[in-house]
């Protein structure tokens, strides 16, 4: 294909995604749109995997069964939107292989917030809470994005979160309303997740790159800035019903603007985690892949099993 | 490394009784049997599903966009196929 004719099939892509048509696996794509489709995707999935291990970690402490089966729903739709998005990506041309490989060498990225521990049974509350509440607001606009595939997992991912945010914030309530150490507890974990939670938007509006490529093909509705405030606007109101405070003295109402103002973020924190020096990055990567190598012969078996099946019964035709 | 990898297989669900089954994802198995149990497990985890159909994706062939012109097209001009093309008085009823 010539420049030219490259060209001409950019600018049509690009309005028929400006018509708000969606982008299917086989149309024709410029290869920036099939890279940073296969990065998202990807890494979004990377991070539903990687998130089931802080929850896995109270799974079989759960203080009662009520909570134990809510948790282990929890993380088991973590692991089907991982499957969901692992295989919208796979529709771009990677297989499931070559993403497993990126995330277990260190290629691919996943959300930073896993990398903090889960050291209370209150941090299953806070996580529900403010880590599902700050992905459902990521994501939501995603349901609506240019690549069919990715749409569509959204879609379903989108409908299962409300439940997770619900059952975190009700584990929250209920040590609010009990004994002063569990609502210390409560406390303790809100001022432990805030501020990572408020980074899950990633880098100031100023320092983030991409945001314009990504507004056109509809990665993004919002800049990070203002998904930031939004979830603090929503979420500030929920802490008050709590009875719990904001680790953030400088968190005010700002009449003005009819939002809260609240201050500065720890960046180095931020980028310190990204470059793998956050205090759980070594022991998640190793739990990931110590399950993915324990489970090899499973896999290997599995596929013998059904390779011998598939022999007997070519036999039994002849 | 494992040996040989788990293919890809299509999951088809039919949401209640009356509906068509639907293509809902995708997800890898060892064989049919094990590709209809993972399908239960990441698709109908709330009830989503009264039957599944699943087939190794290498079995569908696809149409491709490109050629979405010769495919498609010609049925464009074929106005006549449609009620709308054909004029009747309106005191005509029930037609
Ligand atoms: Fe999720
Ligand atoms: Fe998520
Ligand atoms: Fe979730």
């Amino acid at each position: 294909m010539s420049e030219e004719q490259i060209k001409n099939l950019e600018e049509q892509f690009e309005a028929r995604i400006a018509r708000d048509e969606k982008i299917e696996p086989k149309d024709w794509m410029p290869e920036k749109y099939r890279q940073t489709h296969i990065r998202q995707i990807s890494q979004h999935a990377h991070s539903e995997i990687v998130g089931m291990l802080p929850e896995g970690n109270w799974i079989t402490r759960a203080p009662s069964l009520r909570r134990k089966v809510a948790l282990l729903a929890k993380v088991q739709d973590e692991a089907g939107h991982g499957l969901y998005l692992y295989s919208a990506c796979e529709t771009l041309g990677i297989s499931r292989d070559e993403l497993y490989e990126q995330l277990h060498s260190g290629k691919a990225k996943y959300s930073s917030i896993f990398n903090y521990p889960t050291v209370t049974w209150a941090d299953m509350g806070a996580i529900g809470w403010l880590v599902d509440g700050a992905a459902i607001i990521n994501q939501v606009p995603l349901c609506n994005t240019s690549f069919g595939p990715y749409a569509r997992a959204m879609v379903r991912v989108c409908k299962e979160e409300s439940f997770h945010q619900r059952q975190g914030y009700e584990i929250m309530l209920k040590l609010c309303q009990g004994a002063p150490e569990q609502k210390e507890m409560a406390q303790d974990a809100l001022n432990r997740w805030w501020w990572p939670s408020l980074m899950m938007f990633g880098p100031t509006d100023a320092e983030s790159t991409h945001t314009e490529q990504s507004m056109k093909w509809k990665l993004k509705r919002k800049t990070n800035d203002e998904l930031r405030q939004q979830f603090i606007d929503q979420t500030v109101p929920q802490a008050e019903i709590l009875g719990l405070t904001i680790p953030d003295p400088d968190l005010k109402w700002n009449e003005e603007r009819g939002s809260y103002d609240f201050g500065e973020i720890n960046w180095d924190e931020f980028w310190q985690v990204v470059k793998g020096h956050g205090p759980m990055n070594k022991e998640r990567m190793k739990a990931r892949v110590g399950a993915w190598e324990r489970g090899e012969w499973v896999r290997d078996a599995a596929m013998a099993h059904a390779e011998k099946q598939q022999e007997r019964k070519e036999k039994q035709a002849v | 490394m494992s040996t040989k990898n788990w293919p890809l297989w299509e999951v088809f669900v039919r949401s209640k009784n009356g509906l068509e089954h639907r293509h809902f994802g995708s997800l890898h198995a060892a064989d049919a049997e094990m590709a209809l149990e993972n399908a239960r497990d990441v698709y109908t985890r709330r009830n989503e599903g009264v039957s599944i159909w699943v087939v190794e994706s290498k079995y569908i062939t696809a149409s491709n966009p490109e050629h979405n012109g010769e495919m498609f097209e010609p049925a464009q001009d074929k106005v006549y196929r449609h009620p709308t093309f054909y004029d009747l008085p309106d005191e005509v009823k029930h037609m």
